[in-house]
């Protein structure tokens, strides 16, 4: 009807017609068919787990003999036979193992067989309801029987053998957890480990054999060097960062972008961050022109890049130690400093000024006002 | 111009004799060290006037160096000195105890330079460590413990800023009209600050620019 006969006897590798007939049997016994029917179609989890088929799972079979006894005691203290209050213990008993069993997926339960590592405590309360149910079950089956006199020493010399077999058994299990941990964390390592293998794969070993090749272009080994230089730099120090949304982000990129181009060498510092706007796009394409400049024109070794971001304004300075040049000398004509860095930020709200002098090396700063939201 | 008596601890050999090749007359190199150990030792036996200090080294790194010499009292001077620019070991180091931080890719002259500042007690730092120092004092939330040690002078603040964009102290004199002897004491009182201010936003600073 719900699949209730086909799953268990999918679990248990039976043929669902014999549990249906089952079913059926009890059903027209005493009307407990229905009912077993009824309380298997709740408890059991529905939904069907991947991976590989268990072999077949006698702990089920357990579980399902577990729940015909209490049915059958259930049975026997509801029906016609009325055998009395003998039943009631297996009925308890029957229902605590059913809890075990049912609450535990067959993944699940896998698990703490094989590993005894597992998402146990979640379960807990559950197992523990479980558990008391069974005992009470127990004790009250020999209680019922008035054998509990008798079966004192019995029970002592069950809990003897048991605690023995506990400390006999407990270093191994100790011994075994720790093999399981550290046998986790080598993995964890070694999987990192490929990671790092994999990158140094990539990227520096593949550099390397470039600088080889190009062994004799001293330009080029020098640009290789130093794109492989930041870019190992940023993946061990710098957070990762969407250069489309940060000022220093994207500052740090255009710099990346720019000394990649020419071969000069851009240091970047920045200080504070803020996200970045249409106007500070701008701004970072104004200062991207003046690394430009500075990398073509000034003959600097080294360009140098500041940008700080306070909460009122950004600025961005780039300066080299160039040649310099006089401004009064720069033709009308010459676009990069006049259009695309003084009109590019004044056309957005900014302003920009170029400090520099022949000989004494060009500093551009821009400034931008930030708007208070 | 006395000659500086330098000392370099680098676990690489390569770059250890590099150094010596580039560096100018006035320094004398007196020895090499390659662990944290053998440093030890020779800061003990030689008694360099400053010691070129690698931060990433087997045995515990530059700042267990630094903790050793200085801890047991010694005056001798430190200049670090890495290929690292993670705010961490940057920001360790300086308050482990050195006078400066600069990176390798420093030129031969600029690296003269330098050691002869912290040779005269001055401070040395690079832009990106004066980018460092502007944002671990910049981002704090909370008021300063210690107005005078928590907190950068309005001109301490300009002077750091212009070592960011790539100035040099001779330069930056000129610029703030003053004197290079004003702008090494403002450097060096910046380093004092970083050093005894026990903020914990500076730490905890220097840790949050290494979570990725």
């Amino acid at each position: 009807m719900a699949g209730v006969a086909q799953g268990a006897a999918a679990q248990l590798r039976l043929d669902p017609v014999v549990l249906r007939l089952a079913f059926v049997l009890l059903t027209v016994l005493d009307g407990f068919g229905a009912v077993a029917y009824a309380a298997l179609w709740m408890f059991t989890p529905s939904e069907s787990y991947e991976g590989r088929e268990p072999a077949r799972d006698w702990s089920q079979l357990a579980a399902y003999t577990a729940i015909g006894l209490a049915l059958l005691a259930l049975g026997l203290l509801t029906g016609t036979s009325g055998a009395g209050i003998g039943a009631w213990p297996i009925a308890v008993g029957g229902i605590g193992s059913l809890i075990l069993w049912q609450q535990a997926d067959p993944d699940r339960r896998q698990r703490w067989m094989t590993t005894t590592v597992g998402q146990v405590r979640q379960n807990r309360v559950r197992t523990l309801a479980g558990l008391v149910l069974v005992v009470v079950g127990a004790i009250g089956f020999l209680v019922a029987n008035d054998e509990l006199v008798e079966a004192r020493s019995g029970i002592m010399f069950t809990l003897v053998v048991v605690g023995g077999v506990a400390l006999i058994v407990a270093p191994w299990l100790a011994a075994l957890w720790k093999e399981l941990q550290r046998e986790r964390r080598e993995r964890i390592r070694q999987e990192e480990r490929a990671e790092v293998a994999a990158h140094v794969h990539d990227s520096v070993l593949h550099t390397l054999t470039l600088i080889q090749r190009n062994a004799s272009d001293s330009r080029e080994v020098m640009r290789l060097a130093r794109s492989q230089e930041r870019e190992l730099r940023n993946w061990l120090y710098q957070p990762q960062q969407d250069a489309d949304a940060s000022v220093a982000a994207a500052v740090r990129r255009v710099a990346a972008e720019e000394e990649d181009a020419h071969g000069v060498p851009i240091e970047v510092v920045c200080v504070g961050d803020c996200p970045l706007t249409p106007e500070l796009s701008a701004m970072v394409q104004a200062a991207r022109q003046a690394m430009v400049n500075a990398a073509k024109y000034s003959g600097s070794e080294v360009i140098s890049v500041y940008a700080e971001a306070e909460p009122e304004e950004v600025t961005i300075f780039v300066r080299d130690r160039g040649v310099g040049f006089d401004m009064e000398d720069v033709p009308e004509d010459r676009m990069g400093i006049r259009q695309s860095i003084v009109g590019r930020m004044e056309r957005h709200g900014g302003s920009a000024r170029v400090r520099t002098e022949p000989g004494e090396g060009t500093e551009v700063m821009l400034t931008m006002k930030l708007e208070k939201v | 111009m006395s000659t500086v008596k330098v000392l370099i601890v680098d676990d690489h050999r390569l770059f250890r004799s590099g150094v010596r090749a580039e560096l100018g007359d006035s320094i004398e190199v007196i020895g090499e060290a390659e662990d944290v150990e053998s440093a030890v030792r020779a800061i003990a036996e030689l008694g360099p006037d400053v010691v070129l200090l690698d931060v990433h080294m087997p045995g515990g790194g530059g700042q267990e160096v630094l903790r050793r010499v200085l801890g047991a009292g010694s005056t001798v001077r430190f200049l670090a000195l890495s290929v690292s620019d993670a705010a961490e070991d940057v920001i360790g180091v300086i308050r482990g105890g050195a006078r400066g931080y600069v990176t390798k890719n420093i030129s031969g002259r600029e690296l003269t330079d330098a050691i002869r500042r912290v040779a005269d007690g001055d401070a040395v730092f690079s832009p990106r460590l004066a980018g460092f120092v502007l944002d671990a004092f910049a981002s704090s939330e909370a008021p300063p413990i210690d107005p005078e040690l928590d907190s950068l002078t309005q001109r301490e603040r300009e002077v750091l800023r212009l070592i960011a964009r790539g100035y040099a102290y001779k330069e930056i004199a000129k610029e703030l009209f003053i004197s290079v002897k004003t702008v090494e004491t403002h450097v060096s009182s910046v380093l004092r600050k970083l050093q005894l201010s026990n903020r914990h936003e500076l730490s905890r600073w220097a840790t949050a620019r290494r979570l990725v």
